[in-house]
């Protein structure tokens, strides 16, 4: 495996993202030696707080948990090289659920462990609800499940909105698209004097069970036949379209787990736009990690550091918060790149004339 | 030639060689047209390629003999520019060139015929000849093109429709519009790689009269092959390789078959297996008039009735097309099964699925070993585990398999069935055909199955690999497996068989014994002109 890629991609990113960053603060008014120290400064300020301070390690973690549940959530669909594009409408599903568990399903629960519980399940219940969908079309109908989870996506999200500004609203909200807050008993128990969440800690949990999962067991052996071979695996038994579904079931699960997990451990209500993209972000993080569930953990952290250091640039520097997404497609976009070029050797030989 | 004292000394020094000095046996005036010189190429840790010189006249037939995975295809790509040589030189007419892309490759008058055909199936003939070509235009004009393709055709005896979908097309007329491509193209040094091993023997042969009416034009053809008897026919001299190696050169001519038989494997072969003496048990398969619909949806198996015993290996003999293919995906269960019954051990298996049919006992061999019976990118051991036996195989658990033992039992079916692979961790696909083949020879006769299936499996195989696979299925039939066996060519199934069935049109239309006295009576019955009531 080649760790190369993904490093070098991300310092290609960074380059070109230090150009835009330079022609901004040019074009701003500044002189071009002032922008460049300028954008040396902010890519300070982008790395050292969220990975150099105690309370932007925190900000990180708690960004880094959505961010890895849906990553491990589509790992699952891709290693079949089934493209769950589909996390954003899982995540959103998975929070629904998970709300209308805690307001008004097991309302009244006040055991903690129990109500948390139940809630995760229903996260993962809706989640896997949502996947269903395009699993049983693709599994049945042939039909492409980039396209249907990709759409189902929108209907997710208006889902979420019809509900927050129509009936689930908070009556005490002052007409914000939000619903009331969860009871106690549905907010996740928090760590470092309730800086954290313990969502970080679920999510490391279920990785390690990816990672043993997709090793050790049947399911992980014949989910990679299945992947690089669709003939082969059916020549070999497996069972195709149960696979398939299982694989799409699964990653729509854990993405709407951690949908709920969001809700219990940060926003302890259902809100518009909750989510500034974790669903598309962390297909990049799939990718960037080679599906494999720990290497999600890792990337995951990077890119809530990201996301963090991100927020640090638009309140001290006013940068535009799109340029988050720019480097995100910078990533990807460099990433596909350097894995076709690294299929190939790059040798310099002296070119002779071809001589007709 | 430069002589024995130039950079090819080397060939004339190996003693049982014909050597070839220069106006010893060849006609000076023959220049050659094509020298590769010092050629290495090697590809994760293989050396498919080690030093190799070879030279092409003006007007002969060389053909490059070797066992699978000889280096031959590989060098012929890296003079038609599609891999790049990590050193050597390549010489045409005299003058030393650099081939970095087919295309470049056309420009210097090289065309090749690969196995795997690259046309346009929704194109017709013309548009695919003239596909890439500058006279195309915006607006393709293919009027004039056709006529041309015509007579072109009729001059080498090579017919096509120029207006026929290449869809509708047989593989054999697509491999002629693939050399009148390179023709029409004006190429100069045609390259056919392995290109008899799709063909029927009448389209051979028509191919081989072609060929020799391209040399009599003045054109070259390095012709690719493993198969002696059609070296002998067509070609003027042969190179052998062996491993990568130049073993040597000689006039075809000069040599006998065993001659070149022991140049390409290195030692003298058995030519023939004895088949053990088994006692026939009682019945295993019985297939009860099954009809079997082919990818189009046409009815290709039809009506067909067959029984193989335990320790007995029946024999298909047909002509490819007349659903062997549709009977060997029925019976190990990828297939749907219209009408009829297939019984294993007596049971009724019509509508199981294919891994209860595993568990059952059928092993099924598939012809096409790359694209169904192995996943190119996934490691050896984890291709030889393929199945859902594995958890059997490696006295695992479906929640717990153990890595270690997986690896060590790779190691040791590696090991029995020989199979060159730098690791067990190497990714299938950059195996030869011959070794990919023993693993799944490997995986699918490890189980002491109680049925195999075996469609082509010595298909492109080398002699030696092929000795290795009859005798492994002859080892099996030894322990009482029922053995159907579905091949092309009619001596393997001789060599093999028990009792030979001609399939024709889906149907099975006579018995024979293994014995070439029947070889007339079978040809027949395979062409569909005698059914088996007139036979005897």
């Amino acid at each position: 495996m080649n760790i190369l890629v993904p490093v070098v991609s991300i310092i290609f990113s960074l380059l070109v993202m230090g150009i835009i960053l330079l022609i901004f603060f040019q074009r701003s008014g500044m002189s071009w030696g002032q922008a460049f120290s300028e954008t040396l400064s902010a890519y300070g300020e982008m790395f050292s707080w969220p990975f150099g301070n105690v309370y932007g390690i925190y900000q990180t973690l708690l960004k880094m948990v959505p961010l890895a549940f849906v990553g491990l959530g589509l790992s699952f669909a891709y290693r079949m090289k089934i493209w769950n594009i589909g996390g954003e409408g899982q995540l959103y599903m998975g929070a629904f659920a998970a709300t209308w568990g805690a307001l008004f399903l097991f309302n009244g629960i006040e055991n903690k462990f129990l109500m948390i519980t139940l809630i995760l399940l229903m996260g993962a219940a809706f989640g896997a609800l949502w996947a269903a969908i395009p699993a049983f079309m693709k599994a049945f109908a042939k039909t492409d499940e980039i396209v249907v989870t990709l759409m189902l996506n929108y209907v997710a999200i208006f889902w979420v909105d019809y509900l927050v500004y129509g009936p689930w609203k908070d009556p005490k909200g002052y007409n914000f698209p939000l619903t009331a807050e969860y009871p106690e008993s549905a907010k996740l128990p928090t760590m470092f004097n309730g800086e954290v969440h313990v969502g970080i800690i679920m999510v490391i949990v279920l990785a390690v069970i990816l990672q043993y999962v997709y090793s050790r067991t049947s399911w992980g052996f014949n989910s990679a036949i299945a992947g690089d071979n669709q003939k082969a695996a059916k020549y070999a038994g497996i069972n195709i379209g149960f696979y398939t579904i299982v694989a799409l079931l699964v990653s729509g699960a854990i993405g709407g787990m951690g949908g709920a997990v969001q809700m219990m451990g940060i926003q302890h209500r259902l809100q518009h736009g909750f989510s500034p993209g974790y669903g598309y972000t962390a297909i990049i993080i799939a990718w960037l990690a080679k599906l494999n569930p720990l290497a999600i953990l890792l990337v995951s952290f990077l890119f809530g550091g990201l996301l963090v250091g991100n927020e640090q640039l638009q309140m001290f520097y006013r940068l535009p918060l799109a340029l988050i997404y720019i480097f995100q497609g910078l990533v990807l976009f460099s990433l596909m790149g350097g894995e076709a070029i690294f299929n190939y050797r790059i040798r310099f030989v002296k070119e002779r004339a071809v001589e007709e | 030639m430069k002589g024995p004292e130039g950079p090819f000394a080397y060939w004339f020094n190996i003693p049982h060689l014909i050597s070839l000095r220069k106006g010893d046996t060849v006609d000076v005036d023959r220049r050659n047209v094509l020298e590769m010189r010092h050629i290495s190429k090697h590809f994760a840790g293989v050396k498919a390629n080690d030093d190799i010189d070879i030279e092409l006249k003006k007007g002969e037939v060389l053909a490059l003999l070797g066992e699978n995975g000889a280096g031959k295809t590989t060098l012929m790509n890296i003079l038609f520019g599609i891999y790049k040589a990590d050193n050597g030189e390549i010489v045409i007419n005299g003058k030393s060139i650099h081939i970095s892309s087919p295309h470049d490759a056309l420009k210097h008058g090289v065309g090749m015929v690969q196995q795997h055909f690259t046309l346009v199936p929704s194109f017709t003939t013309a548009e695919n000849i003239v596909l890439g070509l500058k006279e195309l235009g915006f607006i393709p004009k293919t009027k004039n093109v056709e006529s041309r393709i015509e007579e072109l055709g009729n001059r080498y005896g090579l017919p096509v429709n120029p207006r026929a979908k290449v869809w509708t097309l047989s593989v054999g007329e697509k491999q002629r519009i693939e050399i009148l491509k390179l023709l029409y193209t004006g190429a100069k040094i045609l390259i056919l790689d392995e290109p008899t091993a799709v063909l029927t023997p009448q389209e051979a042969e028509s191919l081989f009269e072609a060929v020799r009416k391209m040399v009599a034009d003045g054109a070259s053809v390095i012709f690719i092959s493993h198969k002696l008897d059609e070296v002998m026919e067509v070609s003027d001299r042969v190179t052998v390789l062996r491993s990568g190696k130049v073993v040597g050169t000689v006039n075809t001519a000069e040599v006998t078959k065993n001659d070149l038989a022991r140049m390409m494997v290195g030692r003298d072969v058995i030519l023939d297996i004895q088949k053990p003496e088994v006692e026939i048990g009682k019945k295993i398969l019985e297939i009860e008039n099954l009809k079997v619909k082919n990818d189009k949806g046409l009815l290709s198996v039809n009506n067909l009735n067959l029984e193989v015993k335990a320790g007995e290996v029946l024999g298909i003999a047909g002509v490819a097309g007349n659903g062997q293919r549709e009977l060997a995906e029925a019976i190990y269960g990828l297939r749907k099964v219209e009408v009829g019954k297939i019984l294993l051990h007596g049971k009724d298996i019509t509508g199981t699925s294919v891994s209860h049919r595993i568990k059952e006992g059928i092993a099924y061999i598939p012809e096409d070993r790359k694209g169904t019976a192995t996943c190119p990118n996934l490691p050896v051991s984890t291709n030889l585990f393929l199945k859902n036996t594995i958890t059997r195989l490696a006295d695992s658990t479906h929640f717990f398999i153990d890595r270690k033992k997986i690896v060590e039992k790779a190691a040791e079916l590696i090991n029995s069935y020989s199979i060159m692979t730098p690791s067990p961790k190497t990714p299938v696909k950059f195996l030869s055909g011959g070794n990919i083949q023993k693993v799944v020879l490997a995986r699918e006769l490890s189980t002491t199955p109680s049925l195999i299936i075996a469609s082509h499996p010595t298909r492109g195989l080398d002699i030696g690999a092929m000795e290795f696979v009859y005798r492994t299925l002859l080892e099996q039939k030894r322990k009482g497996a029922a053995i159907l066996l579905l091949a092309g060519e009619l001596y393997e199934i001789f060599r093999l068989s028990d009792r030979v069935a001609v399939i024709y049109e889906g149907e099975i239309v006579g018995y024979a014994p293994p014995d070439p006295a029947y070889i007339e009576e079978i040809g027949l019955m395979m062409g569909g002109s005698k059914k088996a009531g007139e036979l005897h």
